[in-house]
């Protein structure tokens, strides 16, 4: 063997061992999501197999008693909501800050760019005061303002769009009579659709996965979104694993259709959203 | 920067009037005048109220004795910090953050040698690629239970070793090193992928023809990782860093969900959580909350400092 071949070895030997670690963990808990409660009593070990691969009744209890219907509407509103709210604020201002001189425009933009180096969970104990004297706590308006309002990633994501459009056609609209508005709505907003993608796939993935918020903001049950609704799942439950793992299982199915489907973009999406 | 650029819609701007399209009359300039601030209405507005004013209640609420809730509250000046750093349970959880500080060393390194194996020529490279990030986007509470499972006497783990014919009588999650050692490697698996993917992006944006040109001139590897890549992928190094460190600093989910802070693996932000909400002494927490933010504050002053790269201006 050559000394390349030996690197070319240990190198796949590395890849597939961070595989395995990769994988191991959540397929364990997939394959325990399977079995039956007498199964599990008899202490077979987290690796071996169930007796009935296509055992789904701990999906279908953890479904309802895990109130997973409610709490992904919950998640679908919020998302829409918080996502149709960041792309409209994050265009806005990035098209203002681009296209616009104004005055006092440096002071606002060092406003966006501190506030990008503030982190979230530091400022919660002042921003649940606020939240709450806005009346908003125990709501679903809580977790939608505070995702729109401090979202500097995908305002930045915007500004490069923005910057990339030709000023040219501005000018152009604005000759034929258009206003800022009509030239925001009709050339501006539509050519951005990359960068809308972008933004909603990130924003997407962190509002869906988010737990602190939803947990801070929204203590009632019936207001419980995915991250929530899994978090007080293990309550009852206990040490009911067979059950816990569904749980845990019917909130990682989705993402991981999403990723299969829209891998690319994912990882294109990151890179520009974190890469600031 | 300054606008070389003459933006369109500029409005009028002061001195001599900008020669333009018919001279607008006073209405419509005071109009166009008002056009920006109408677009940044609303996000200023979120910005202001959701940013700035809590970090400015929080510096007010440090200095004294609130409970949150009561209409009353005394001015203590100093007195929150002084007990913060006097009274050692409360300091404790710093030492924590050291396991994900040392944890985010190994994150870092890990990633950076997979996005390097994984910028060449691999079989099966983005079934690879996808492995390795697709637990970044795993949401946190399901993490925290499969990992539960992980940890747990006859669980996973146990499972696995005893494979190799190793029965361990360990509760992982049992004394505070070896919990908060496991915790830390619950975070290295949930977030290697996203520094990952990083470390690839930056490398791939790195011209083919420099590798080309390296191997002419008998470059091997090591070479090319030495001159090639560690230099291009410099900036998003250290944001990496700055993430980690702050990240290392706030950490809250993957303990909270899976000890509930218990045995000695609270973190500063569980502890600031409990001390608000449960014990309802919103004071002192709020001294806590600006300690932590002065700290990833400076961490990023001192960043900027040492590895100036100013592409990252907003305008």
């Amino acid at each position: 063997m050559t000394r390349r071949t030996v690197a070319r070895t240990l190198m796949y030997a590395s890849l597939i061992a961070a595989t395995v670690v990769v994988l191991l963990p959540p397929a364990a808990v997939v394959l325990t999501s399977l079995k039956s409660e007498r199964e599990m009593a008899n202490g077979s070990g987290a690796l071996a197999l169930p007796d009935d691969l296509l055992n789904l009744s701990n999906y279908a209890t953890a479904f309802q008693d895990g109130r997973m219907l409610p709490a992904f509407a919950n998640t679908a509103v919020i998302l829409l909501l918080a996502i149709g709210g960041t792309v409209l604020i994050g265009s806005m201002t990035a098209y203002a800050i681009d296209r616009f001189t104004f005055r006092f425009k440096k002071p606002v933009v060092a406003l966006f760019l501190v506030a990008a180096l503030v982190p979230g969970v530091t400022t919660q104990v002042a921003t649940f005061q606020i939240v709450n004297s806005l009346g908003m706590f125990d709501s679903i308006w809580a977790p939608v303002v505070l995702y729109m309002g401090t979202d500097i990633v995908s305002i930045y994501i915007f500004l490069q769009f923005v910057r990339s459009i030709p000023v040219s056609l501005d000018e152009a609209a604005r000759l034929d009579g258009a206003n800022a508005f009509t030239i925001y709505r009709r050339i501006i907003f539509p050519l951005l659709k990359p960068a809308i993608a972008t933004v909603v796939i990130v924003k997407g993935i962190t509002t869906y996965n988010d737990f602190y918020i939803p947990f801070l903001y929204m203590p009632s049950e019936d207001l419980g979104v995915i991250s929530t609704s899994l978090f007080r799942f293990k309550g009852p439950f206990g040490a009911h694993w067979e059950t816990i793992s569904a749980g845990a299982v019917l909130v990682i199915l989705p993402t991981l259709i999403v990723f299969l489907f829209l891998q690319r973009f994912i990882y294109n999406g990151f890179t520009k959203g974190a890469t600031r | 920067m300054t606008d070389t650029t003459e933006k369109a819609a500029a409005p009028p701007a002061p001195g001599p009037a900008v020669p333009g399209p018919a001279p607008a009359p006073r209405t419509a300039r005071l109009w166009r005048g008002a056009t920006p601030w109408l677009f940044l209405l609303a996000p200023l507005t979120l910005l202001i109220v959701f940013t700035y004013a809590p970090i400015a209640n929080m510096v007010a609420y440090s200095f004294t004795d609130w409970d949150g809730v009561s209409p009353e509250l005394h001015y203590t000046g100093a007195g929150n910090y002084t007990e913060l750093f006097t009274r050692s349970d409360l300091f404790e959880v710093f030492w924590v953050s050291g396991y994900y500080l040392a944890a985010s060393v190994v994150q870092i390194v890990a990633a950076l040698y997979f996005a390097t194996v994984l910028s060449f020529n691999v079989r099966f490279r983005n079934f690879f690629k996808g492995v390795l990030f697709f637990p970044y986007l795993i949401n946190g509470v399901a993490i925290g239970f499969v990992f539960l499972y992980f940890f747990q006497d006859g669980g996973t783990l146990d499972s696995v070793l005893s494979l190799f014919g190793v029965h361990t009588d360990r509760a992982w999650l049992g004394t505070p090193a070896s919990a908060n050692t496991s915790l830390a490697a619950v975070s290295v698996w949930r977030y290697l992928g996203l520094n990952f993917v990083l470390f690839l992006g930056a490398i791939q944006s790195i011209p083919g023809e420099l590798y080309e040109a390296a191997e002419l001139d008998g470059a091997n590897r090591r070479h090319q990782f030495r001159h090639i890549i560690a230099p291009g992928i410099k900036p998003v190094l250290s944001l990496t860093v700055i993430l980690s460190i702050s990240g290392s600093l706030s950490v809250f989910e993957i303990p909270y969900i899976m000890t509930g802070g218990a045995t000695g693996t609270e973190t500063f932000v569980i502890q600031t959580v409990k001390l608000a909400f449960q014990f309802n002494k919103t004071g002192l927490a709020s001294a806590a909350a600006v300690v932590l933010l002065l700290i990833v504050l400076a961490v990023t002053w001192v960043q900027r400092r040492l590895v100036p790269d100013d592409k990252v201006d907003l305008v």
